[in-house]
């Protein structure tokens, strides 16, 4: 029995791992372009990012998972994500992809802010391009800054994988639950919980490790 | 022939005028101190200098070129604008060191960014980036840092990250040397050890303009003075002349307060 709980929930874990990396992956960049815009001296831009920003922040997102997977099928009248694992998956990764982005742009805007101005023009009259100032000054300063709020940030994507279990994506809480339900027995919850906890302590290592990394400069 | 000739400088900020019909020129090898109360526009001045701020009106002349120009369409100003800011250097009140880089990286890093659009950089790439690393090693001894050069900026004092900042700007080889307040976040002790350094340059003969709050310094180091206040020239002239006779009121009762 516990063989047969653990493999299950390895396979949760492995799409509860997929939804975080992905989501990761397009959301970090995607982040950094937002923030970029809604500090451009492009007025509309920034209006149209601020909110965009709003309602991705001001609503569940749940409900954004749940409009992004059933919208598409009921508007266009066939489902564009295929209705096996793989498609839920990727709804899954586009609609938390969209909302990351939107919390990472604030932080990011935080950290770039954050730089003092005087570093910037110090590059300028150095005789340096925007994009030189950009990648050899403000980007590991920015990075410094951004650590610690991201940080929270990707602990609580590892949790809210979860809520892929709304769409049917067999994640880590579903395999955990799926045993309450057809053995009626608790301790796999429990057990499920562990998989988390290791998840984030491998993170938060991973974060400590980094700060202590940037440690070398103020 | 003088090195730099501004003309006519005229600047505001919404509806206050910080700079108003600013001119004086330049000679080669000489050091200019500008002094006045803040807000005088001293600050502003030196930042239209080196193009972190546009003038509204006037036009900026180095060895004859003109850098700058408002009768010009913004644009066309725009254009080489980093070859232009390359005729100045600039250090800060506040130093703006890099802090992720070392003393010695903080004052190559330009340098070998621009290395880079050299056409002979692939082929003397290991030659040039020596060079580099030469002449940064040899402007931190310059400016009395030989054992700082692997340091952090968090780990120097005020004085010396000034000091890296100074060797910094000087790398590039600038006509014009700029010094905003050099010594005014320092502690008063490390004052002198900067104010060293720029006397040592103006001994060598490097042309600089320094915004300063020191008149003991600004008269022993400086060949010409400019007082300004309220965003014009009050009084031009030699540096001695100025401050021991100055000839208007308002620079007297400026001086009367040092």
């Amino acid at each position: 029995m516990f063989w047969s709980v653990t493999l299950s929930l390895l396979d949760g874990l492995w799409t509860s791992f997929e939804i975080f990396i992905f989501t990761l992956l397009f959301s970090l960049p995607l982040g950094l372009v937002l923030s970029f815009g809604v500090m451009s001296r492009w007025g509309l831009l920034r209006g149209l990012i601020q909110t965009l920003v709003w309602i991705i922040r001001g609503t569940p997102l749940m409900l954004q998972l749940i409009i992004i997977f059933y919208g598409p099928g009921l508007w266009l009248g066939h489902n564009i994500w295929n209705g096996s694992e793989s498609g839920r998956i990727t709804a899954t990764v586009v609609a938390f992809s969209i909302n990351y982005a939107c919390y990472f742009s604030v932080i990011f805007r935080g950290g770039i802010e954050g730089v003092p101005v005087g570093q910037r023009e110090a590059g300028e009259v150095l005789g340096m391009t925007k994009s030189q100032i950009f990648f050899k000054v403000t980007l590991l300063q920015m990075i410094k800054r951004v650590v610690p709020p991201m940080s929270n940030e990707v602990m609580t994507l590892v949790k809210d994988t979860s809520l892929a279990r709304i769409i049917a994506a067999y994640e880590l809480t579903f395999a955990g639950y799926s045993f309450m339900k057809s053995q009626g027995i608790t301790w796999p919850l429990f057990y499920t919980g562990v998989f988390y906890l290791a998840f984030v302590g491998i993170l938060t290592l991973l974060f400590n490790y980094i700060e202590r990394r940037l440690d070398y400069f103020r | 022939m003088a090195v730099l000739e501004v003309k006519n400088i005229e600047k505001h900020f919404e509806s206050t005028k910080v700079l108003r019909d600013v001119s004086f020129d330049l000679e080669e090898g000489s050091a200019l101190a500008i002094i006045g109360s803040s807000g005088s526009g001293k600050t502003t001045l030196l930042r239209c200098l080196n193009f972190l701020e546009v003038p509204d009106r006037g036009s900026i002349m180095v060895r004859g070129e003109t850098l700058f120009d408002a009768a010009r369409p913004l644009k066309e100003q725009e254009k080489d604008l980093r070859r232009k800011r390359l005729h100045f250097g600039m250090v800060f009140q506040s130093f703006n060191l890099f802090p992720q880089y070392t003393a010695l990286e903080n004052v190559t890093l330009s340098e070998k960014l621009l290395a880079k659009e050299r056409p002979d950089f692939k082929q003397n790439k290991k030659e040039i980036l020596e060079g580099i690393e030469k002449h940064g090693k040899a402007l931190l001894e310059q400016m009395g840092l030989a054992e700082r050069m692997e340091h952090y900026p968090h780990q120097l004092s005020g004085g010396q990250q000034q000091r890296v900042a100074i060797a910094r700007a000087l790398a590039l080889q600038p006509d014009i040397l700029c010094f905003d307040e050099p010594t005014s976040a320092l502690d008063p002790e490390l004052t002198g050890e900067v104010l060293k350094v720029i006397r040592g340059l103006a001994d060598q003969h490097t042309t600089m303009i320094i915004v300063t709050h020191e008149m003991s310094f600004a008269r022993d180091v400086a060949d010409q003075i400019i007082f300004m206040d309220e965003g014009v020239i009050v009084e031009q002239g030699d540096a001695r002349q100025v401050i021991d006779h100055p000839k208007e009121e308002r620079t007297r009762q400026f001086l009367t307060k040092y």
